[in-house]
């Protein structure tokens, strides 16, 4: 195997997903079977290739220093699970 | 005499400025259309008679006001991956499945000031994950031309929806070759543009360096329409290309004599499904018929573009799906213990077994220790795969390819095998990888009558050449002419 029990757990909490143990299992031989499958990238040699991240170049656009429309406050938490006022509410944070 | 519903953008188009038929007409022929099919295929997450009827009137309003541009009162559906300001954009997923859009995206804004109307929202992939529209958390969509069938994903609701006439045309996204794939195995037209070309500002993020927003039609015509509307500058997006964009109009019925088209050798010997290699045979002769020569070339690192995207593709995706975290919108866990606690039953209840799938696939190739061996070594795949095709442009003004391996297969088929199910892509990903405008467009059909479409691919920036390939051939064939049987 590929992916171990332990490495599959770091990365489900890495991830933030809680998994139930039959998903652990299923993950672990899914995951192992899609990483054999990568080993064929190591055929390609690569010592001399440039890496790269996208196709457009990337610029800094300047832009005037104006003010311009937003969201408002009502707008932006109009979706939130949870609120008070005009905050999001979370679950305590601190101990 | 065609139903309303049956015409293209530019017959009803003409049919509304001379004042034949008015965009509420239009619209309600639309409306009963998805009425009547609706039950069988499931294309949409969201229908909005209401809004679209207010849409029509409005356009109705602009067309006797001499106004109108050439897509005023065109009915038009949205993926529901794409922010309509007020309607909800739930990706297909449960994480989002009252997530109401605050703000447009560009494209809809740009879809707004031309006086369509907007139907509704398609359905889709769960965030546009997949290839066959199963992982939606609304339940699959069904295939048009055989209702046991997939209809391709992820824009398998856009595609569904133009192929039956519930919407004349729609948006699409494409990170791997969602608009591309879907369009084959619906028998319609659709085309993802050059990365860049059309803005993302509002399209929910799969993977940012690969996700294009692009239209599916019943023909190049109605495509170059709505390229027309979508291409251009947003200083929204900082990955949208300041640079002018042709009318594509006028590249429609162009002669295409003297172009050369090139046959990736790798594409063909990859081939084994008859019915595919039939369509791509027949479709070499009308193109040759056409005064087009043909060169063969190479595309060496085909093989390796689904490993290097299925590295590249969940690793955007690891990162942009973090935001869904129960606290600035979507769904949240009720009961958890803590604050991380909250985050991991949160998206554990809010998002699919696929998207869960490559949350831990991305987050483990861009984990310590792994980062060199897999993200890294893909992102440089991604660079000798664009530069495969810009040597084949060497020699070539497009590739001429299939689409996918296979026509649509069944429901169920491939979706408890990931791998499988990312074979079909072999075809597509590359180019979105290298950035490069695609399309597809219907080729024939299977001994069983299911749709097979042809790839075509060019240079960044050149989808004008694809309009004018594409538009030479639908002169000459009736495929694209086909509904299917509903």
């Amino acid at each position: 195997m590929k992916i171990t029990d332990k490495e599959v757990d770091y990365v489900a909490l890495l991830g933030r997903l809680h998994l139930e143990p039959e998903e652990k299992t299923k993950y672990r031989a899914q995951l192992d079977d899609i990483l054999k499958y990568m080993d064929k990238l190591g055929e390609v040699p690569t010592d001399h290739v440039e890496p790269m991240a996208g196709t457009v170049e990337l610029y800094t656009p300047m832009r005037e220093d104006v003010v311009r429309p937003s969201l408002s406050i009502e707008e932006a938490l109009s979706n939130a699970p949870a609120r008070t006022g005009t905050s999001f509410r979370v679950p305590k944070v601190i101990e | 005499m065609l139903e309303l519903y049956e015409k293209t953008a530019i017959e009803l188009g003409e049919l509304l400025r001379t004042r034949q038929v008015a965009s509420v007409e239009v619209t309600r022929s639309m409306l009963a259309r998805i009425e009547a099919t609706e039950e069988k295929l499931h294309s949409f997450v969201t229908v909005t008679p209401e809004l679209a009827l207010e849409m029509a009137a409005e356009a109705d309003r602009r067309i006797s006001a001499g106004t109108a541009g050439p897509l005023t009162g065109i009915p038009i559906a949205i993926k529901d991956n794409m922010c309509v300001k007020g309607l909800r954009a739930s990706c297909a997923s449960r994480i989002l499945a009252n997530f109401v859009a605050p703000y447009d995206a560009t494209v809809v804004r740009r879809i707004r000031d031309a006086g369509m109307v907007i139907l509704g929202t398609t359905n889709m992939d769960e965030f546009a994950m997949g290839s066959s529209t199963e992982t939606s958390y609304w339940g699959p969509t069904r295939n048009p031309w055989h209702l046991d069938m997939i209809p391709g994903g992820s824009s398998g609701g856009s595609a569904a929806s133009v192929a039956a006439g519930q919407a004349v045309v729609s948006l699409g996204s494409d990170t791997g070759g969602s608009i591309r794939l879907p369009a084959s195995f619906c028998s319609v037209t659709g085309i993802k543009p050059t990365y860049g070309s059309v803005s993302r500002y509002g399209l929910v993020a799969y993977a940012s360096s690969l996700d294009q927003i692009g239209p599916i039609a019943r023909d190049a015509t109605d495509l170059a329409l709505m390229l027309n509307l979508l291409c251009g500058h947003d200083p929204m997006d900082s990955t949208s290309v300041p640079m002018e964009h042709p009318d594509f109009t006028s590249f429609l019925g162009k002669p295409i004599k003297g172009m050369t088209l090139g046959l990736p050798r790798e594409f063909y010997s990859h081939l084994d499904d008859p019915d595919v290699s039939r369509v791509m045979a027949d479709a070499r002769k009308v193109f040759e018929g056409l005064g087009v020569s043909f060169v063969e070339l190479s595309l060496p690192h085909l093989d390796y573009g689904i490993a290097a995207y299925y590295i590249i593709a969940p690793s955007e995706a690891s990162s942009n799906l973090a935001r869904y975290d129960g606290v600035k919108y979507g769904h949240r866990a009720e009961n958890f213990d803590g604050m991380i606690d909250m985050y991991c039953r949160t998206r554990a209840e809010g998002f699919g077994a696929e998207v869960k799938r490559r949350i831990m696939l991305g987050t483990y190739a861009l984990s310590s220790g792994y980062y060199d061996a897999y993200y890294l070594k893909a992102a440089k795949i991604r660079t000798l795969i664009t530069e495969d095709f810009k040597s084949a442009f060497q020699t070539c003004d497009a590739i001429l390819c299939p689409v996918a391996p296979t026509p649509p297969f069944k429901i169920g088929e491939k979706i408890d095998d990931p791998i499988q199910m990312y074979l079909t892509d072999v075809f597509t990903i590359p180019v979105n990888m290298a950035g490069l405008p695609g399309m597809s467009i219907p080729g024939g059909f299977s001994s069983t009558g299911l749709p097979v479409g042809l790839q075509l691919i060019a240079p960044h920036f050149a989808e004008s050449r694809l309009v004018q390939l594409a538009s030479a051939f639908q002169a000459e064939t009736d495929h694209h002419l086909k509904r299917p049987p509903l």
